[in-house]
């Protein structure tokens, strides 16, 4: 409920409102102007990605130092419950023992950490940003440049990172199991195969590698685009939510209408929330998983 | 300006519309799919159940991106 006191005492519009939680906290100061732009560091995006990821070891080491062979206690059994689930896909995806040594904690991590990148989610939308203006005003600065964005999944660079990092792996793997003979004779055989005749096997080879090439960048693409896709989606949707209660100007009919449905709307789209960020976590650790073991599969 | 304003809403409207009818036919044919294939084979419910929460997830990508540009065109053109 933050949101709405803070919309409505500091007169923002709307617009100003969406605007100022769509822009990040980055070395730049202000809203990045071109699209690509690699001077830019998203310092909040880089901060709460990382701050998860040490939680989350944090968690797992402990777990995995106090484990015992006995009878497990229940975050133990979560745990256990969780690995034995990555290995199971891990096990229907990639059929090779030694691969799996390396790709089975890789999607462990994975899951794990997108899926709490994305729980960033269910904090209010205005909970640490407020906070962040407070220390940030505390400091001396102008309060209302204080800019921060929750959901480091709702970063494309986060996103992208991550699914680009998948295609090294990809191609990594590529090279180790095909041989760099076998994986470039691959890449100009492989959809359409190729024929005797030389000048065909030219064309097909010319084909051959640019369906490749469009198999890898579109795969790498809409990989880390779903991801960043649905999370801002869902926190724009938050924030839309959010401005129905900014529309209170109190205690008549229209603002207590506006209320009730910014609490009915907010709530069923966190509870759906609570699966789409389960489901994209899911979706992200078993695509990196499939494009890894495609790496292992010779056509 | 008022007709910028027209034809993004339009666009907005059809990026999400269109996308929408098809992630939504595609997720209903597999639905439709895996009802009758669990009631015919019970044992292979789970093994179907996550292939078939993964296959929504590919077929709700177009759709969740669309949606995430149209918003943003949306909020970056109205909400200013």
């Amino acid at each position: 409920m933050s949101a709405e006191h803070a919309a409505a005492q500091q007169g923002v519009t709307s617009g100003e409102y969406i605007a100022h939680h769509l822009t990040y906290f980055n070395s730049i100061g202000g809203k990045q102007q071109a699209i690509i732009d690699w001077s830019v560091i998203n310092y909040d995006s880089v901060f709460f990605s990382i701050a998860l990821a040490v939680i989350a070891s944090l968690v797992m080491w402990l777990v995995a130092r106090r484990a015992s062979a006995g009878i497990p206690g229940r975050v133990q059994g979560a745990v256990e419950m969780l690995v034995e689930m990555v290995i199971d896909q891990t096990k229907g995806v990639i059929h090779s023992a030694e691969s799996r040594k390396f790709v089975a904690p890789l999607g462990l991590t994975i899951f794990i950490w997108v899926f709490l990148m994305n729980a960033m989610d269910f904090l209010p939308v205005d909970l640490l940003p407020n906070i962040w203006r407070g220390i940030y005003g505390a400091a001396g600065h102008d309060a209302h440049h204080a800019y921060l964005r929750a959901v480091p999944t709702a970063d494309i660079n986060i996103t992208m990172g991550m699914s680009l990092t998948v295609l090294l792996i990809c191609l990594y793997y590529n090279v180790k199991i095909k041989g760099i003979g076998g994986w470039a004779h691959e890449l100009v055989t492989a959809p359409f195969g190729t024929s005797k005749n030389p000048v065909v096997a030219v064309i097909l080879g010319f084909v051959n590698f640019a369906m490749q090439l469009i198999e890898f960048v579109s795969k790498t693409i809409s990989h880390g685009m779903r991801l960043f896709g649905n999370m801002f989606a869902g926190e724009l949707l938050f924030m839309l939510i959010a401005l129905m209660g900014a529309a209170w100007t109190g205690a008549n009919v229209p603002s207590v209408l506006f209320f009730i449905g910014d609490l009915v709307a907010a709530l069923a789209w966190a509870i759906f929330h609570i699966l789409v960020v389960a489901l994209q976590a899911f979706i992200f650790m078993m695509l990196t998983l499939v494009y890894i073991g495609q790496a292992h599969e010779g056509h | 300006m008022d007709q910028v304003n027209g034809l993004v809403a339009l666009a907005c409207g059809l990026i999400i519309g269109l996308g929408a009818n098809g992630a939504c036919i595609g997720i209903g044919m597999m639905g439709g799919k895996y009802l009758d294939s669990s009631a015919r084979q019970p044992e292979l419910m789970n093994a179907l159940q996550v292939k078939m929460f993964l296959l929504i997830g590919l077929i709700d990508a177009a759709f969740i991106i669309g949606t995430g540009i149209a918003l943003w065109f949306g909020t970056s053109t109205f909400l200013k």
